[in-house]
């Protein structure tokens, strides 16, 4: 069964419309294919359509769609002999950071991964993809374990942040956070980022401080959800599609803000519309991004990475 | 008291215009709800003479209490930013910078100042409160690079004051990416073989809290300081539990291991001279 969202019913009503048709003329023998044909093409239109102006909201609705592939799946559509590894070494292992060493496309390289999950079971088992510290702890010791062993690092976020929560505090989320983007920063080796739905705040650049951070066109990328901010800013959180347009949260505005690095197109109607086709492209352009990055030693990458960051904002200063 | 303080105080303040409040007025702490005189609370550093409530203070009074004898000079910091996402809630942000800057006469969030503490060369940053929440922004991320930079130029060590509530959602994305930018600035100075040192006031949450604050060679609080990277209300509404009697209170984060000490705003500048002095093997006079 299909998730249609809120903006999708036209689209949906059709290609309810269309299915109908089909079981009638499986049934009755009725032959209705042009009729057929003359939906789907109006369906397909409406689709491109709809797609073609997304709302920076429905942005935000298209990258939390439930059917959207999941970091696990990239994982597994990506990585081969992919050999998950587990825990802070201190307090636990943190489901909802997926980490692990294998090959993306014959190199061996580490890979993390922010795992929302796909059903009730798994979404409670990761947490809904909210990290706690250990899972932050997790990240940098795979990081660090990598620029040991001079293995690029691919990272693929999806996250509405880190977990809000009393044992996340008191065990030093902040800090957790706050050594992983240091970890990033400081690998002397390639770090490709890919924000493949939800990027949120210090969550997500805890797993995003690197070389390369490409987003997916319809992922959004927020220093706050356009609910959080809503409440806060307009003291309503209804205001949210307003706040998610003035936060300036889609790949197409971050790009231009220069603030990621590439922008990596969607199969029409979104990733869940056609999952194996979005991880091909997201595999592609991972592949493109690290190329020119795997020449390079550790002092130059670091160096070349601390000046992307530094650069950054600075055309924002008067 | 010498006669320079007696004599030469006023004058500044009345330079400075900042005497806006009658000399003989009450306040009230707002922790015990006792009265005291408003020269009285001065004199205490705003810290209350009853209770030990430290209230809070502006920027400008901090950079003063910090430094030896409240001499220091403060660096001018690149320029404040425009408005690249255009933002506007109920207010458009070029009018809210405005009207903080009206307000503070501060440019932005943070200051940067060098002097001695304890008699050796020191470079402090503060960030202000009053400013928007502290929030922090491309310029704050900017003032704290150029702190690091600062303290590498004159081989001393950087003192960071955080007092936020976080980012500037003004600025979206480019305030998510001044985590990584002063996680930047922190790696300058320990690179430079200099201690880093964070002072944690009240409020320090956020991402503020989640990336150069929590990377201090040494961790200090002041008394009953909330710090946290979660708003206490998300958390509370998240789990639907009660909060622990004292989360997120400095003295929390001691008990938890997140922090070196607990320190009264009385004795910061004794205490930072202290280990300035023990970090740091190779002497180096001051300024």
């Amino acid at each position: 069964m299909r998730h249609f969202l809120d903006f999708e019913k036209p689209i949906a009503e059709l290609e309810g419309k269309i299915e109908e048709l089909r079981r009638m003329s499986e049934a009755d023998g009725i032959n209705i294919a042009d009729e057929v044909a003359r939906l789907t093409d109006k369906a397909d239109r409406q689709l491109r359509a709809t797609y073609a102006r997304l709302t920076p909201w429905q942005k935000a609705q298209v990258a939390r769609h439930p059917d959207r592939p999941k970091a696990g799946d990239y994982l597994r559509a990506l990585i081969t002999e992919f050999t998950p590894l587990a825990g802070d070494r201190a307090f636990a292992d943190d489901a909802a950071v997926l980490g692990g060493i294998g090959r993306f496309r014959g190199r061996s390289v580490v890979v993390l991964g922010t795992e929302k999950g796909s059903d009730t079971d798994s979404r409670v088992a990761h947490n809904f993809g909210m990290a706690r510290p250990e899972g932050y702890r997790k990240a940098r010791r795979l990081i660090e374990l990598a620029g040991r062993f001079g293995l690029p690092v691919l990272s693929f976020v999806d996250t509405s942040g880190a977990f809000p929560g009393i044992e996340a505090e008191a065990r030093g989320q902040a800090e957790a956070i706050a050594r992983s983007i240091e970890a990033c920063l400081e690998a002397p080796v390639p770090v490709v980022a890919t924000i493949i739905g939800e990027g949120g705040s210090g969550g997500a650049i805890a797993l995003a401080a690197g070389d390369a951070v490409l987003m997916l066109e319809h992922a959004i990328y927020s220093v706050i959800s356009p609910e959080g901010c809503a409440a806060i800013l307009w003291k309503d959180q209804a205001q949210a599609p307003a706040a998610a347009e003035a936060l300036k949260l889609t790949a197409e505005d971050l790009k231009r803000l220069r603030l990621i690095d590439g922008v990596i197109g969607e199969p029409l109607g979104g990733a869940h519309r056609d999952p194996a086709m979005a991880m091909d492209a997201v595999g592609e352009a991972v592949q493109t991004a690290l190329s020119p990055l795997l020449g390079l030693d550790g002092t130059s990458l670091v160096a070349r990475r601390r000046e992307k960051f530094l650069a950054m904002g600075r055309d924002a200063l008067a | 008291m010498s006669w320079l303080t007696e004599f030469v105080r006023p004058k500044i303040r009345t330079l400075l215009g900042r005497r806006e409040v009658p000399e003989n007025l009450w306040v009230q702490c707002p922790a015990c709800q006792q009265m005291m005189f408003h020269t009285e609370l001065e004199k205490a550093l705003r810290v209350c003479t009853h209770c030990g409530h430290h209230m809070r203070v502006t920027a400008q009074q901090r950079l003063a209490w910090t430094f030896d004898g409240g001499v220091f000079t403060r660096i001018e910091l690149p320029k404040a930013p425009a408005d690249p996402l255009r933002f506007r809630d109920s207010k458009r942000y070029p009018d809210r910078l405005r009207e903080a800057r009206e307000k503070t006469q501060l440019d932005d969030a943070v200051l940067v100042a060098h002097g001695a503490i304890g008699g050796r060369r020191a470079v402090v940053a503060v960030m202000a409160f009053e400013f928007i929440g502290g929030s922090m922004g491309a310029a704050v991320g900017e003032g704290i690079v150029a702190a690091a930079r600062l303290a590498v130029l004159q081989d001393a060590p950087l003192v960071v004051f955080t007092a936020s509530g976080g980012a500037r959602m003004q600025e979206g994305a480019i305030s998510l990416m001044q985590m990584p930018r002063t996680v930047i600035a922190s790696r300058l100075v320990k690179e430079a073989g200099l201690p880093f040192v964070t002072v944690l006031t009240d409020p320090t949450t956020g991402g503020v809290t989640a990336s150069f604050t929590m990377l201090g060679d040494i961790q200090i609080a002041e008394p009953g300081a909330e710090i946290g990277f979660a708003g206490a209300r998300v958390i509370e509404q998240t789990v639907r539990e009660k909060l622990p009697e004292g989360f997120q209170r400095a003295e929390y984060l001691l008990a938890h291991g997140i922090l070196d000490m607990v320190v009264r705003r009385g004795e910061m500048n004794a205490t930072l001279g202290r280990l300035i002095g023990l970090l740091r093997v190779k002497e180096t006079e001051a300024a």
